[in-house]
């Protein structure tokens, strides 16, 4: 549905988006995930076609976006960070004017608009003016606006930022009722947006892909190793020797305080560990399971540390 | 052309659903009503004198001795009041982010260009029209001539059109709306007293000079001659302050 490959943007010297690549199939919803000034917004300004790449190519619906932009346009449905809206227009009058935009023959946009407000719950503030109504309904509106022409694809850039948490689970409430007739990327800089609504994940930082794939998939190529992590009042350089002989154990390593244990999967060597822990009278404080998963990942990348 | 007409719609219902074409409208009428008024009112005491001498009575002439300079006075008024009209065009969008939805949408960027043009033009022709009502009393109390005042007012039209075109640019330049109005408002002037420049040139430079000048092709419609060579000038100058606001939104975009 939209192929990404190899896309580059670059502001002078800077480069915001860097030889990025990936792929999300129809009817899903994908999450670009990552820190401010990650390339997430520019990203998906070029695939809007807002902005132009510098080098890459980049389809939507098969139709490739800088040969046939107008195509493309037609065909995406797109909330920008900051939602365009005119203040001094009312609701309905503002969704049929992006609806004559977004070229719906006039004769369909009265349907069109009775859809997108019904889909967005905007029935109760449809005739009032745009700057009078509450934030949560502003980005009700946004989202209102990308959907009335139907498209087969919606970008979302940030779609739950700046609201209150009921109203940010009501938004994604909203956009996981989106799912399957339309293909979905939203970008956002937390986590739990991804895991709560999204099927896979793009994790960009500095404009390069750290990783991608399902969530299924990317947690899946985290359980290579059950790991577990304690916290002893002592005895940590015994503790160190002596884990590494439990047979099966693979790595010990330490952190300040604290110790990681990893094995392969299938083994569970919990009961082991603690047992020495009491038996050599180390002071265990602690003990919890530490399986590595996406928020991890995320934020080794957050930090600095890259995805291997 | 629909998507055109999509945007000018639009604009023109943002010019009179907020203050700012009534306001305007209602200022220019209010100053050129008073322009008219004394303009008239100078025309008859002028005019009582000169009954006395029935060969100074028949050099009276309505349209030399009231509408010509009142031609001269709507232009000044227009420079001054145009780049508040479209000082906002391209500034608002770009300053909340709505640029992101014109510019996303499968609409060509010269269609929302004269969109936002045409609807600046539908109020300058309102400004215009409504002041064709002073011209009720000239032509029920005296008899001037028809054909020289319309000359006028397509030379107010033209001008106001170039001027539009002009703010339209500027509008594009720049996210702050007052600062695009101070450069429409400095560079149309400019361009206004540069055949002042002129006086001191020389050969090339003097007609050159001269037919820059914004000026130089408005005098000769308010005193009813109507040549190609004016409506050319301004029509050009229009042409180009739309293709030069073309490529500016083109290449911000593109850098």
């Amino acid at each position: 549905m939209i192929e990404v490959e190899h896309l580059t943007k670059k502001y002078g010297d800077l480069i915001a988006v860097n030889d990025l690549s990936f792929k999300v199939g129809k009817g899903k919803i994908w999450g670009l995930l990552g820190p401010n000034a990650a390339g997430k917004t520019t990203t998906m300004r070029i695939l809007t076609g807002y902005l132009p790449a510098t080098e890459g190519k980049a389809t939507v619906c098969e139709l490739d976006i800088f040969e046939r932009p107008n195509e493309v346009k037609r065909v995406i449905g797109y909330l920008p960070e900051m939602v365009p809206l005119y203040p001094e227009m009312t609701v309905s009058d503002y969704l049929l004017f992006v609806a004559a935009l977004k070229q719906v023959p006039a004769a369909k946009r009265k349907a069109a608009l009775d859809r997108a407000i019904q889909v967005s719950g905007l029935a109760s503030v449809k005739g009032r003016l745009i700057k009078n109504i509450s934030r949560g309904f502003k980005q009700r509106v946004g989202i209102a606006q990308a959907l009335i022409h139907n498209p087969d694809v919606l970008i979302l850039d940030e779609p739950t930022i700046g609201l209150d948490p009921a109203q940010i689970i009501e938004i994604r409430e909203l956009i996981k009722s989106l799912k399957g007739e339309h293909t979905i990327i939203l970008s956002t800089h937390i986590l739990a947006e991804v895991t709560q609504t999204c099927d896979g994940v793009v994790i960009i930082n500095e404009g390069r892909l750290m990783a991608s794939g399902s969530l299924e998939e990317l947690t899946a190529s985290f359980r290579e190793k059950e790991r577990i992590i304690l916290k002893l009042r002592r005895g940590h350089e015994e503790a160190l020797a002596s884990l590494r002989a439990i047979p099966g154990v693979e790595k010990v390593s330490r952190h300040d305080g604290e110790m990681a244990v990893e094995w392969s999967p299938g083994k569970d060597l919990r009961e082991n560990v603690s047992r020495m822990a009491v038996e050599k009278d180390w002071g265990l404080l602690e003990m919890r399971a530490a399986a590595m998963n996406i928020e991890d990942l995320y934020l080794r990348v957050v930090s600095g540390g890259g995805a291997q | 052309m629909s998507n055109i007409w999509t945007i000018a719609k639009k604009e023109i219902k943002t010019y009179f659903t907020s203050p700012i074409a009534y306001v305007v409208i209602a200022v220019f009428l209010v100053l050129v009503g008073f322009f008219f008024s004394s303009a008239l009112s100078w025309f008859n005491s002028q005019a009582i004198q000169m009954a006395q001498n029935p060969y100074y009575a028949q050099q009276m002439n309505i349209n030399q001795m009231v509408y010509t300079p009142l031609f001269h006075n709507m232009s000044i008024i227009l420079l001054l009041m145009l780049p508040l009209l479209t000082m906002r065009l391209f500034s608002e969008e770009k300053k909340t982010g709505t640029d992101e939805l014109l510019f996303t949408s499968p609409v060509n960027v010269g269609q929302i260009i004269l969109g936002k043009y045409l609807a600046a033009l539908v109020v300058l022709a309102a400004m215009l029209v409504l002041t064709g009502l002073l011209s009720v009393f000239t032509f029920a109390y005296g008899n001037p001539e028809l054909p020289q005042i319309l000359n006028g007012y397509l030379g107010l039209l033209l001008m106001g059109a170039a001027f539009l075109a002009a703010g339209v640019f500027f509008s594009s330049l720049t996210e702050n709306q007052i600062v695009s109005a101070i450069l429409t408002f400095g560079a149309l002037l400019l361009f206004w007293i540069l055949n002042w420049a002129a006086y001191s040139a020389s050969g090339m430079w003097k007609d050159v000079l001269n037919y820059l000048s914004i000026f130089q092709h408005f005098d000769d419609m308010t005193r009813g001659i109507l040549d190609t060579k004016d409506v050319v000038y301004y029509v050009s100058f229009a042409f180009f302050g739309l293709f030069l606001t073309h490529s500016v939104i083109q290449s911000r975009r593109w850098r």
